[in-house]
């Protein structure tokens, strides 16, 4: 393996390694999807390809932006745009923990010197009305994936049930690297004159990201954005939802994903009150319960 | 005699479910078994991470046989009702029934139904799906290929493999067979995930709990945090540390592990600038470590105890190190928090509050602090507390909510504030203020004592239940958002346990959140053993029901003077005048006041009621006034004679009307001179 491969020394390592790895599972490797997302889950592959009867496997990498946790880059671990990784496997396999472990492995996690552990964690989404149980999963202390039997997700019991694995991909890379501050992870594993660093590549946009959502983002016109996304994915909820099959479900939730990312940023702009806050989480649950009902009546849905 | 061994195993059952699991699956089939005639000698239940066990000790082999007798109809009763009778008996014909001759209803057929008691393997094995399908988990889930089917098994998580064998010890106990969901019971388990992963073949629970310990799992979780408490103690000790033992933290961190190891990690000394709470804190509930002091000292050492569950190649090095990574972390982060924090004043922080909502309905943070300080600067003279000193601890009590230590540990909300106070010179009360007007959280938090702290306590929750109550947002059923109840209790207890006297109506609150407080009161008093009765008696009175202090000061009295003499027969006197005066006001149609004509007064047992009852009542009532209860109390008692004599001599439905309305109007004179102190006609017995 050379070092620009290898999941200890190169943050595109480590990723290709868990492709590979999880390729070997028969999940189909996806690519990340194309809108700004809070986390891996709301990536279509996970919320509505967890509904319905039809088996289902995947695994991608997901840009996850959180507005809030921005840190202008001075911050060692917080990142308003961070990797996650993330499986889906449905219905969710006996040996699913098995499968996690080794894949732990693969990426140079030896269980012989490292105390791993599933500490309880149920995980909830109230924007997706999605729920599932399942562990923090950690690593010498250090919490480095999410592992969930999702319950229900867009407000629909899951039937069959599918396991969801999440890990923070730069975590888990500065664990292996041994590094203290993710700007320092060696991104493209090479040394010298060549290395690339995870700060060459995204210190920049942190900084001026940072300022966007905290100083700068226009706030009237993303409450109007909401308001368009929110009226948009109802229209085009009705449109498709002619006949028997539901024939819009996908543009539909594109959305209620951007009505998602809309409320982060408005949040992040500290400009929505408590009680507002409720109104907003309930509303995107709203199209997002929407959206899972119209995948229902879809070919992928299972009708 | 044969025993019983049940494992259930599992992925990771969390930590704070373990115990009572155990529990619950003991109770579950020990009464199964009991039901249907199985007694035991013993049962045992047991949890780790990963697995509930339970050993059921001296089960019969057999079920015992039931004989049962069923009554049927009498001899040449119609066929229809006979052969109701047989089938309802499990008879073929009327030959196999018994005739029983009763002298009374002659002669009638008995079926006698003997049924053999089964094997109790067979018992067992009829009883555990459904056990297993209802166990009660507070949470649980469906998984896999199954969980799409209608009534798939739940489980806390996935349930992988069940043990279930019955044999006595002389022989080699069996299988008992059954299966849920795909799953056989069987004679396998599996040990530590990590350092035994392969199946271990078991018989009874003898060589269960040696064979699992071979394959490093402590199956008793009380063992389990013996082996903790003593090698964290025991590693503190060389190196001349303390343990600041957290049996919570003790409880939860044994449902981690199956092969508890205890390993010491440190942490840079630069780090003990924080506050001690905070590192606590911080260590705690973020990695479930124990920290420690220097012996025989309250200082914080560097040093911090972690319980992994392996054995390492490395003797530990790389899981220690990789949770002083963590550790180090957090630490930074808090003490940036820290220092960031130190920069700004309190004060300074007040204008932030105005962009935070308390709630929408009533304003912002700021706002509220505005209140606050008016509420604290009202209540201050009656606690005892210096007003200024009041009002500067409740401008600045909501000021570290927008520090930045706060804002990543809600928890240390107020301590905080106490800290950046004490480092800011503000004076010691208002700095104790901040951190203690948030007390008392629960029934078992103490309270605030000082007198600054106690006006902020009181403005705070005063504050948040009349606000609540302004807008109808009062606690229903169970819900109970805001806290209201705990909000209601807080100020009961700060009142009652610093006697302090708050006439509620005066500040602030209504009729109707007064009621909602003696709601509380009478929940507090009766969990204090106080009779619920009385309660009721004293605050069926209104005057000065809204001060909880005097409310429980007349409780006392009323308690103490009820088991005297002179108080049980003046209740008594009560009742016969109350009953007397119902009876007769439901005849005419009124209800009779207690202005009597003393002129009307012709025997001389009423006439001294008439003259002591004016005085008597005068006085109980300046008893009242002045708040001796116990000196109220006695003047009514020296009502006692007169009352006795009363009933005694004269007949209250005089013939002449007049003379029987003034006799039922000095009756309810007696009965208005009871409710100086309270209202008798709530007395129970």
């Amino acid at each position: 393996m050379t070092d620009a491969l290898n999941p200890k020394t190169s943050f595109q390592g480590l990723i290709l390694t868990l492709n590979r790895f999880w390729a070997e599972q028969g999940c189909v490797v996806l690519q990340p999807y194309d809108m700004e997302v809070g986390a891996g889950t709301f990536h279509p592959a996970t919320t509505l390809r967890a509904l319905g009867p039809k088996p289902w496997r995947a695994a991608y990498v997901q840009p996850s932006r959180r507005p809030k946790d921005g840190r202008y880059g001075e911050n060692p671990n917080r990142l308003q745009h961070y990797y996650q990784y993330q499986v889906i496997m449905k219905p969710s396999p006996t040996n699913l923990q098995d499968l996690y472990l080794r894949s732990l492995y693969a990426i140079g996690i030896d269980a012989d010197l490292h105390d791993i552990r599933f500490v309880e964690d149920d995980w909830e989404s109230p924007t997706l009305g999605a729920w599932g149980l399942g562990w923090e999963c950690w690593c010498d202390g250090m919490e480095v994936s999410q592992f969930t039997y999702f319950q229900q997700v867009a407000g629909v019991e899951c039937s069959p049930v599918a396991g969801e694995l999440t890990y923070g991909l730069e975590r888990l890379a500065m664990y292996v690297q041994g590094v203290e501050n993710v700007y320092d992870l060696n991104f493209n594993g090479l040394d010298g004159d060549d290395r690339i660093s995870y700060g060459d590549v995204f210190l920049q946009a942190e900084q001026e990201y940072s300022r966007h959502n905290f100083e700068a983002a226009n706030t009237e016109m993303l409450a109007q954005h909401f308001k368009d996304a929110e009226a948009e994915c109802k229209a085009l909820l009705d449109f498709g939802a002619k006949g028997e099959r539901h024939l819009m479900a996908l543009p539909a939730y594109d959305q209620c994903i951007k009505a998602s990312h809309l409320f982060n940023l408005l949040d992040a702009r500290g400009v929505i009150s408590v009680t507002e806050r409720q109104s907003y989480i309930f509303r995107v649950r709203e199209l997002a319960k929407a959206c899972g009902e119209a995948w229902l009546k879809t070919e992928g849905g299972g009708a | 005699m044969p025993d019983l061994l049940l494992e259930l195993f599992s992925e990771e059952i969390p930590a704070r479910m373990q115990r009572r699991a155990a529990e619950d699956l003991k109770s579950a089939v020990t009464n199964a078994l009991v039901e249907r005639g199985c007694t035991y000698e013993a049962a045992l239940a047991f949890a780790t991470p990963r697995r509930l066990a339970l050993h059921i000790v001296g089960l019969p082999a057999r079920q015992p046989d039931l004989r049962e007798e069923k009554k049927g109809p009498r001899v040449g009763a119609p066929q229809q009702a006979i052969d109701g009778f047989l089938k309802g008996a499990g008879l073929s014909d009327l030959s196999q029934a018994t005739i029983q001759s009763d002298p009374k209803k002659g002669d009638f057929y008995i079926a006698i139904v003997e049924r053999k008691g089964s094997a109790t393997q067979d018992v067992i094995a009829e009883i555990m799906p459904e056990i297993i399908k209802t166990f009660p988990w507070p949470k649980s889930m469906r998984w896999g290929k199954l969980s799409g089917e209608p009534n798939a098994l739940r489980w806390v998580r996935p349930l992988h493999s069940i043990i279930c064998t019955f044999g006595s010890e002389t022989e080699t106990p069996e299988i008992v067979p059954f299966e849920i969901d795909g799953i056989k019971a069987g004679d396998i388990t599996y040990g530590h995930r990590f350092l035994a992963p392969g199946p271990i073949h078991v018989r009874r629970f003898d060589d269960y709990v040696s064979k699992l310990e071979a394959a490093k799992v402590v199956l008793s979780t009380d063992r389990r945090k013996d082996i903790i408490l003593h090698d964290a103690k025991s590693l503190a000790f060389a190196q001349g540390l303390e343990l600041i033992e957290d049996d919570a933290l003790l409880e939860e961190v044994a449902g981690l592990v199956e092969w508890p190891t205890v390993l010491m990690g440190s942490f840079e000394e630069r780090f003990l600038d924080i506050p001690p709470e905070v590192i606590r804190a911080t260590i705690r509930a973020n990695q479930k470590c124990f920290v420690l002091r220097k012996a025989g000292s309250n200082t914080l050492a560097n040093k911090f105890l972690l319980t992994s569950n392996m054995i390492a190649k490395d003797d530990g090095a790389t899981i220690i190190s990789g949770n002083e990574k963590v550790v180090r972390a957090r630490l930074s982060d808090a003490k940036f928090f820290w220092e960031t924090d130190l920069k700004v004043k309190l004060e300074d922080r007040l204008e932030k509050l105005k962009s935070i909502t308390f709630h929408a309905k009533l304003g912002t943070q700021h706002q509220r602090v505005e209140r606050l300080i008016a509420l604290a600067k009202e209540l201050a003279p009656l606690v005892k507390a210096d007003v200024r000193k009041a009002e500067r601890a409740a401008r600045l009590c909501k000021a570290d909510l927008v520090s930045e230590m706060v804002g990543e540990f809600p928890e240390v909300q107020g301590l905080m504030g106490r800290y950046y106070a004490q480092r800011q010179g503000e004076d010691a009360s208002v700095a104790i203020a901040l951190e203690d007007h948030y007390k008392p959280q629960g029934p078992s938090d103490r309270i605030p004592t000082n007198p600054v702290a106690i006006a902020v306590a009181l403005a705070d929750k005063i504050d948040t239940l009349v606000g609540f109550w302004a807008i109808d947002e009062k606690p229903t059923g169970s819900k109970d958002p805001y806290a209201l109840r705990r909000a209601a209790l807080g100020v009961i207890r700060i009142i009652l346990e610093n006697t302090i006297g708050l006439p509620l109506l005066q500040h602030h609150i209504n009729a109707d959140l007064l009621a909602f407080f003696h709601e509380r009161l009478k929940v507090y008093l009766r969990d204090k053993g106080a009779r619920h009765d009385l309660i009721d008696a004293v605050l069926g009175i209104d005057a000065g029901n809204d001060d909880l202090l005097l409310v429980v000061k007349r409780v006392e009295a009323l308690d103490a003077f009820l088991s005297t003499d002179d108080g049980k027969n003046l209740l008594a006197g009560f009742r016969r005048a109350a009953n007397i005066l119902k009876a007769e006001e439901k005849k005419d149609g009124v209800i009779y006041q207690s202005t009597f004509d003393a002129s009307l007064l012709k025997e001389p047992q009423e006439k001294v009621l008439g003259d002591i009852l004016s005085v008597a009542t005068r006085h109980a009532a300046d008893h009242v006034m002045r708040q001796d209860f116990a000196g109220a109390m006695r003047e009514l008692a020296s009502l006692r004679p007169a009352v006795d004599a009363f009933f005694e001599a004269i007949l209250v439905n005089a013939e002449d009307a007049a003379t029987r309305k003034n006799r039922l109007a000095l009756l309810a004179a007696f009965r208005e001179a009871t409710r100086t102190v309270a209202d008798f006609s709530a007395i129970a017995g």
